[in-house]
């Protein structure tokens, strides 16, 4: 009996097939079923359900290339997701560096679990406490005033700032936690090592500290650029009329205009973009793995 | 080593900072919810009228009821389901499971926006529509693959000889499952069925696309509210939310290492 861990792969596979199979046919049913399923709506004139005539068509796509609209806001929605993944590494790598090499023992494992908190919580909560913050009369416009000598407005809620400080503040979790994995993992006594045979502390940090962490770099600027340009709550809140990006035309065509077919071919476009990213950040990610 | 003492100074003083960056609103938001000033002015005065309006709020309720439901029915799946896919993916070897353990990976990369509009466009043509039970087959998958990954994470720890053992003395597959490899891997299914809560809990993105009015979750109902304008009873049941959310994960990170120290 001890031997079948080790049989052949077939019989291996039917013992393993009825513990897989409920967890991956829901998988299918709610997941890789409706991705092929959009896919084949996005070729359609209209829903097949509503009982009107439909055809295969080319239009959705044709709709994205020749208007202008759709291209320009896929542009500021990459242009946003680099953004908010630029300050993230600015934000997030530093802490990374401190919570991994400078503090120690428990007080390093409570601040670590502080910082990835947040991630877990509600994010539309998070969005809403910041408009609390940001709105003209709230916290910041009234603290500044109160301490500054002259009278200013902060009214930043409604804008682009406003946006990335969102963003922000939901995804310089991931980065932390990516980054804080690598750099735990580079031994101590290479560093002291480059120290000893004279590298400065900037060159320590230039060939030495950021190549190696590099793959958390690269795991959490993935995870983090993925989600943000498919964002389309975040602006709705914190960005007001400025806030029309390509992912809440997706949500118009979805709860607003009811034009699923062009929706579906905006939402494929978006996938495959997505796709193209992860694939090009695949190699380093595997290499971190 | 002055320099090192000062460096590590300015260290420990940005994380602070950082931590104010990411609590400072939410504190701010839970100090509203208890301010008299529906406008959010200051003066701060204390009350507690905007958690008491809460229930009276009927739609705010039901949408509650409905969250708490769907989230302890979405961890009783996906762990159990989970669980049984992991215990595969480390028992046994076949062709092409380094192809299913990477299918895994696309329902967390892929951002939710295209997910739910996907699954509106699929449950709507197989006359599934929309709702709750829609809802529901929406998180179950959103959630397993979390559970498996950690549940997989924590059988890793398990040493194959354990089983191998428990096997050559006698005991059939089932026992040697439920007396050697499950109480092994508990503190990994119950990290797995605390996410599986959480992730379903707190999703918005995809409940939005699959709710109806009369069907919603909590989320779903703190959007279509923010969207007609910012009052105290948002902050209250946000700060609920929060709270729950947070102590949700603090209780899984007792089962659960985040930091992957080993």
């Amino acid at each position: 009996m001890a031997g079948q861990v080790a049989t052949g792969s077939r019989s291996g596979l039917r013992s393993a097939l009825p513990l897989l199979l409920p967890a991956y046919l829901w998988l299918t049913v709610a997941i890789f079923l409706p991705l092929s399923a959009m896919v084949f709506f996005s070729f359609m004139t209209e829903l097949p359900l509503s009982g009107k005539a439909w055809a295969f068509t080319l239009e959705n796509y044709a709709a994205f290339f020749s208007q202008g609209l759709y291209w320009t806001l896929l542009l500021a929605s990459l242009r946003l997701g680099l953004e908010v993944t630029l300050w993230c590494v600015v934000i997030g790598y530093p802490a990374a560096y401190v919570l991994a090499k400078v503090l120690k023992g428990r007080s390093r494992e409570a601040i670590f679990l502080l910082v990835i908190l947040p991630f877990w919580s509600n994010g539309l909560v998070r969005i809403f406490s910041w408009a609390m913050v940001l709105r003209e009369g709230g916290i910041l416009d009234t603290a500044l005033n109160a301490v500054l000598p002259f009278k200013i407005n902060i009214d930043l809620m409604y804008s682009y700032p406003a946006v990335i400080i969102g963003l922000v503040h939901s995804y310089v979790p991931y980065m932390v936690l990516t980054c804080y994995l690598t750099l735990q993992a580079i031994d101590d006594s290479l560093i002291e090592a480059g120290r000893s045979l004279g590298a400065s502390r900037l060159q320590m940090l230039r060939r030495v500290i950021i190549p190696l962490s590099m793959p958390g770099l690269v795991a959490g600027a993935a995870l983090i650029f993925v989600p943000v340009v498919g964002s389309f709550m975040e602006p709705r809140i914190l960005g007001g009329r400025t806030g029309t990006f390509y992912g809440t035309v997706i949500e118009d065509q979805f709860i607003a205009v009811f034009n699923w077919p062009l929706g579906a071919a905006l939402s494929f476009i978006l996938l495959a973009v997505v796709l193209i990213i992860l694939a090009v950040a695949s190699p380093v990610l595997r290499r971190a793995a | 080593m002055a320099t090192t003492r000062i460096l590590e100074w300015f260290g420990r003083i940005y994380i602070w900072l950082l931590l104010a960056f990411l609590y400072l609103p939410i504190i701010i938001m839970a100090l509203m919810s208890f301010n008299v000033s529906p406008f959010y002015q200051l003066p701060f005065e204390w009350t507690t009228e905007w958690y008491a309006s809460l229930w009276q709020n009927d739609q705010l309720i039901s949408a509650t009821w409905n969250s708490v439901k769907i989230a302890v029915i979405t961890t009783v799946i996906c762990t159990v389901l989970g669980t049984a896919a992991s215990l595969a993916l480390y028992r046994y070897e076949f062709r092409g499971k380094k192809f299913l353990q990477a299918l895994l990976f696309p329902p967390i990369a892929i951002p939710w926006l295209i997910t739910g509009t996907a699954m509106l466009i699929f449950f709507f043509g197989v006359g599934i529509g929309r709702g709750l039970f829609a809802i529901l087959l929406g998180h179950v998958a959103l959630a397993l693959p979390y559970v498996i990954v950690v549940v997989s994470a924590r059988l890793q720890t398990l040493a194959p000889e354990l089983e191998e053992a428990a096997r050559s003395l006698g005991a059939n597959q089932w026992q040697v499952t439920s007396r050697v490899t499950l109480p092994w891997i508990m503190p990994g299914v119950i990290a797995g069925g605390l996410f599986a809560f959480a992730v379903s809990f707190d999703q918005f993105v995809v409940s939005y696309f699959l709710s109806t009015p009369g069907q919603t979750t909590l989320p779903v109902e703190i959007y279509a509210a923010i969207r007609k304008g910012f009052t105290p009873e948002i902050n209250a049941v946000s700060t609920i939310i929060i709270v729950i959310s947070m102590a949700l994960m603090l209780l899984t990170a007792r089962f659960f290492k985040f930091g992957g120290e080993k």
